[in-house]
């Protein structure tokens, strides 16, 4: 049987993290294939509803990458997800779906490497925490 | 400090001899409108809005029926504000509901002269018909209740009343005091300027204070927050994961009952009946193809935990939510234990302060740290 490979929705804002991706592929870092990277203007823009149905619809992790507080394009979006990201951390924590798996992280535009870390921790972890509880419920009962 | 006004009352007179403190506030101009549960005409017991003294015969503010969210009215009524006085008779956690609905602009507290009432607790709508064709009236109510007795004949109030910590209201001008008075009696009580020159011009005073009622209150408060604490362990111990979360909800039709119902459900539109959701065939086909098999209506447990992350930190237990629901889900349980959750991690209590910020509305670039775990 082959490795268990996790699924992760990746939200990346365009000015920092989704660069760092970008500054990763240019200078050649390889990074797990298992996230699912999706451009989002600002972590400020990310609903709680997206993580919510990335989750029921049987993601393994999802990882929100944004600026460091104080560098956000939009000054203040990525302060906002921070809350957002504690007060659905706590929705979710009730059903099993803690903070492993789901993350949020500050990746500067300059941090290419530190993105190659982050998407080899997530992966690393998550194959070590085996495929979302929410993975066998399908869309019978959600 | 706060001043008292004692209401004596004759067996069967508690609602006239209130109705005096009401016709007075009118006619003396300390208020142009009153708000308060009325006696229908021929049964029942709603919030009505009375602006005229002759009228005040009906009251019965302490009727154990809620049918409508009381915060609801308010908003309704001071959202767009009419620019007169107006007093509002509400439950303990309906004025919880209303501190919050004021932080979010959706009431306007200017004009607004809030009545607490102590509660003891309410029955279902269902079940106060029966409590009245029973020959229940507020007094016996009071009553009993005040000995620990809510059950009758087969009925018992709400599971939210019972494990609600909050009998008293604070955060209002007046307050209608049961909890700890003697039999024969309530009290009004002034707690700010504002309640006590309209307690003044109501023209009702005298007959100190009720000795026993901060122990009454606290006593009451301690044993509902025993009880609260135990249902906490109790659903916590059932709902572990997504899988007993869908059983739990599996009789929900998506009806949305329960956020209509909400009385902190706070958006004007909710997103679950806009364009967002309104998919395509094709869509559906979509989903359906990802495991072959798609339950519809769908979207059902992605409704709950979406209301639960927009609403959850200001969540009041008013327990309307399982009120609501058509299909005897109970979310009410669920949402007080979520709430009693996200409220700890913002250190937020719902009704507690005009002056607290909502913890969605605001955010500090050194807070929240362990989120990220990362340090510059």
């Amino acid at each position: 049987m082959s490795e268990f490979e996790p699924q992760i929705v990746a939200f990346f804002c365009n000015w920092c993290t989704f660069t760092a991706a970008d500054l990763a592929g240019t200078s050649r870092l390889s990074y797990p294939p298992n996230l699912k990277i999706i451009r989002v203007m600002c972590t400020g823009m990310v609903d709680p509803k997206f993580v919510i149905k990335a989750f029921l619809h049987g993601a393994d992790g999802v990882l929100i990458g944004g600026c460091w507080p104080g560098d956000c394009h939009y000054i203040n979006g990525n302060l906002k997800a921070r809350r957002r990201v504690a007060n659905l951390t706590e929705v979710l924590k009730q059903y099993g779906i803690g903070e492993d798996r789901f993350w949020l992280r500050w990746i500067a535009a300059s941090e290419g490497t530190m993105l190659q870390e982050v998407a080899k921790d997530m992966t690393e972890k998550l194959k070590q925490l085996g495929p979302s509880p929410l993975r066998n419920l399908g869309q019978i009962a959600v | 400090m706060a001043k008292f006004a004692k209401v004596s009352f004759k067996k069967d007179e508690l609602n006239k001899e209130l109705s005096k403190f009401f016709k007075g506030m009118l006619s003396n101009g300390a208020v142009d409108a009153v708000l308060t549960p009325m006696a229908q005409a021929k049964k029942g017991v709603r919030l009505s809005l009375v602006t005229s003294a002759a009228h005040t015969a009906q009251v019965d503010p302490f009727a154990p029926v809620a049918a409508v969210s009381g915060a609801k009215i308010a908003s309704s009524l001071t959202a767009r504000p009419s620019g007169r006085k107006v007093a509002m008779v509400l439950r303990p956690c309906e004025v919880r509901a209303v501190v919050e609905l004021s932080k979010l602009k959706q009431v306007n507290l200017e004009d607004t002269l809030l009545i607490g009432m102590d509660c003891l607790g309410r029955y279902e709508n269902t079940d106060f018909a029966k409590f009245q064709e029973q020959g229940g009236t507020s007094e016996s109510f009071l009553e009993n209740a005040q000995a620990g007795k809510t059950a009758t004949n087969g009925f018992d109030i709400t599971g939210a009343c019972k494990i609600c910590e909050f009998p008293a209201a604070d955060k209002v001008d007046m307050r209608l005091c049961a909890l700890g008075a003697e039999s024969g009696a309530v009290y009004i009580e002034a707690l700010t300027e504002k309640g006590e020159q309209a307690l003044e011009k109501s023209g009702v005073k005298g007959g100190g204070a009720p000795a026993g009622r901060d122990e009454a209150v606290k006593k009451l408060a301690a044993a509902r927050t025993e009880a609260r604490d135990k249902k906490f362990t109790d659903i916590r111990a059932e709902i572990t994961n997504f899988e007993a979360l869908a059983d739990k909800l599996a009789p929900c039709v998506n009806c949305y009952n329960c956020r209509v119902a909400c009385p902190v459900c706070y958006c004007k539109e909710c997103v679950f009946v806009t364009d967002t959701f309104r998919h395509t065939g094709d869509q559906f086909m979509m989903w359906a193809d990802q495991s072959g098999i798609l339950k519809m209506p769908n979207d059902t447990m992605f409704f709950h935990l979406t209301r639960m992350t927009h609403m959850s930190l200001y969540c009041v237990g008013c327990g309307q939510c399982t009120s609501a629901c058509p299909n005897g889900v109970d979310p009410m349980p669920l949402f007080r234990a979520c709430a009693d959750k996200t409220q700890a991690r913002f250190n937020y209590q719902p009704g507690r302060s005009v002056d607290e910020e909502l913890p969605l509305a605001g955010f500090k670039a050194d807070e929240l740290v362990e989120v990220t775990g990362q340090v510059k």
